[in-house]
């Protein structure tokens, strides 16, 4: 293999990551498709989980990939959210891509400014910064109700038609069809984006950031991009939640809601895109159909799953499945 | 980044109120080959370490090429030329080790890793598998080849033949001698394998307790046997 020439093994490596990337939206579209055909009538909740997805990826990169530790990771969803719906209901500006650009945007910005303070921590104080942050985001909404309707929320969103032509009809169908669009492609940009060097310095820094520091690597600066970066899918996230439900309330940039991310980011297993996906899929349906089946212990049952997947599952869904996929191989060779 | 003249006056630096090392002073130039003996716990480590800016230094200063670096963080030293590989490789174990190499580009390309490939090609083979997988001698090699992607003006090898097998040593101080031959940077080495040392460096370093005990060229101190004797505790 050492004597392969460069090109080649440059090629082949190319072409491995192409086919890795191809396989990986193949599998995301075909689950998509697979749940438009079995639930046609439940459209609206999957809309919701992807919006959720985009959340859980966005924590992923700041969690899993980099080592931050939040509970304060709907700030930037509810800024993407929020900017959506006040330019959409405010200002006129209703075209569906122009507000997840504003939405981006805003994320983007909330991430980049809230790193600003999340990052001077370390461990729990880290944990205590990021819960304070999004207590004063939240505090912040539910005060400027002029602006964002306060505790009943912002309401008077009126989506365009989908490149002029596709209205978001009742049935959620444009909605969904957006959604999954946009999670392929903010999906392919974070593979590109977590493999790329910037990516590695990233996990480096999650591992060993003294050692980074020492190889002449700005932690800190590396951090806040990575941040922005989230923020920027985060929002993504809000404003297509802003679209698809045509309001926008405060539980959008709320304590819970980061709570909610994180486990659904540890079900599913942490530093994996897939895991962010997972995670949210099995924790959104499974809280849906449980809370329908038995609306009073729903959450008693919630709290059991959690139990058993990090009790016997630590590395999470994904983690579990890619072990189990290792041992077979392990026996077959 | 060319080679740097590395100068050190005056240095004194221990952890925390503790002094190591005393009063160290020394010059290589540009290009040059450095190698500093001495033995277990006389500060070989942390001369390498507080010349990296990761101790605590109490007096004298460092100088790249007449640059004063001595009051810079490790992190601006490292960009300002100085590459330090330690003893413990530190390398990231659950990274691969292409992930590894894409960690220390510094901005460069990413075809930059085909050099780190051409200079150990055992690594090339291993790409992708993860560090924690990689023997002793294969963790340096990635360690050192990181590094050097970094192209650094200065770099400081902190015992990288400890534990590793003699065909593994041969290998990396081939390794070391080739990048030593093109004088595109100034190295220093720490190395307990005296013989390693002298067939490398152009000059040579023993530290006693923190001091320098004995500084001369290689043919020098294999002309005094009684030195290699009383500070390196073997015989010649």
């Amino acid at each position: 293999m050492s004597d392969m020439p460069v090109n080649s093994v440059t090629t082949r490596s190319w072409q491995r990551t192409a086919l890795g990337d191809f396989w990986a939206v193949a599998a995301v579209a075909l689950v998509a498709g697979a749940l438009f055909l079995l639930f046609p009538t439940n459209l609206a909740l999957l809309t919701r989980i992807i919006a959720v997805m985009l959340l859980v990826l966005s924590l992923d990169l700041v969690t899993g990939f980099s080592g931050v530790a939040t509970l304060g990771h709907a700030t930037l969803f509810g800024a993407g959210a929020y900017a959506a719906g006040i330019f959409a209901a405010r200002f006129g500006v209703t075209d569906p891509l122009l507000m997840l650009a504003i939405g981006a945007v805003a994320g983007a910005l909330a991430g980049a400014v809230t790193s600003l303070v999340i990052l001077r921590g370390h461990g729990l104080s880290q944990l205590v910064l990021s819960i304070a942050v999004v207590s004063l985001a939240h505090e912040a909404a539910n005060k400027l109700s002029a602006w964002t309707g306060g505790s009943d929320g912002l309401s008077g969103i009126a989506p365009s038609p989908l490149f002029g032509l596709f209205r978001f009809d009742l049935f959620g169908r444009t909605a969904f069809f957006m959604a999954v669009g946009l999670l392929l492609v903010v999906f392919v940009v974070l593979r590109i984006v977590v493999r790329s060097p910037f990516g590695m310095l990233c996990r480096g820094i999650k591992q060993d950031p003294v050692r980074v520091r020492a190889m002449g690597a700005p932690v800190y600066f590396t951090l806040v991009k990575m941040y922005a970066i989230a923020g920027a899918v985060a929002g993504l996230g809000g404003a297509l939640s802003a679209i698809a439900t045509k309001v926008v309330g405060l539980d959008s940039l709320s304590f819970t809601t980061s709570a909610e991310a994180l486990v659904m980011l540890v079900v599913g297993g942490t530093g994996k895109l897939f895991g962010a996906l997972v995670g949210t899929l099995v924790f959104v349906w499974f809280e849906d159909r449980v809370s329908a089946i038995n609306p009073f212990h729903w959450l008693t049952i919630i709290g059991v799953l959690l139990i058993g997947v990090v009790l016997f599952a630590p590395k999470g869904l994904v983690g579990a499945a890619e072990s189990l996929w290792a041992r077979v191989r392990g026996r077959r060779s | 980044m060319t080679a740097a003249k590395l100068e050190v006056r005056g240095l004194s630096a221990g952890y925390g109120q503790t002094r190591i090392i005393e009063d160290i002073g020394f010059s290589v130039p540009a290009g040059g080959r450095l190698a500093v003996l001495g033995r277990n716990g006389m500060g070989k480590t942390t001369l390498f370490a507080t010349i990296a800016g990761q101790t605590t230094r109490f007096d004298g200063s460092v100088a790249l090429d007449g640059a004063e670096i001595s009051g810079l963080q490790g992190s601006s030293r490292a960009l300002a030329g100085l590459g330090y590989v330690p003893q413990n490789r530190a390398i990231f174990k659950s990274l691969t080790v292409e992930e590894n190499l894409q960690v220390g580009l510094k901005g460069r390309a990413e075809s930059a890793i085909e050099e780190a490939y051409a200079m150990f090609p055992r690594l090339k083979e291993r790409r992708r598998n993860m560090g924690s997988q990689l023997s002793g001698g294969e963790q340096q090699m990635l360690s050192t080849a990181r590094t050097i992607l970094g192209r650094p003006s200065v770099l400081l090898l902190d015992e990288p033949l400890e534990g590793l097998a003699p065909v593994i040593c041969d290998e990396l101080m081939a390794a070391f001698a080739q990048l030593a031959s093109a004088r595109t940077m100034t190295i220093l080495l720490v190395e307990q394998r005296i013989k390693a040392a002298l067939e490398f460096a152009e000059s040579l370093l023993i530290l006693e307790r923190g001091r320098i005990a004995w500084s001369g060229a290689p043919g020098e101190l294999t002309a005094q046997p009684e030195v290699v004797e009383r500070l390196l505790g073997v015989g010649h």
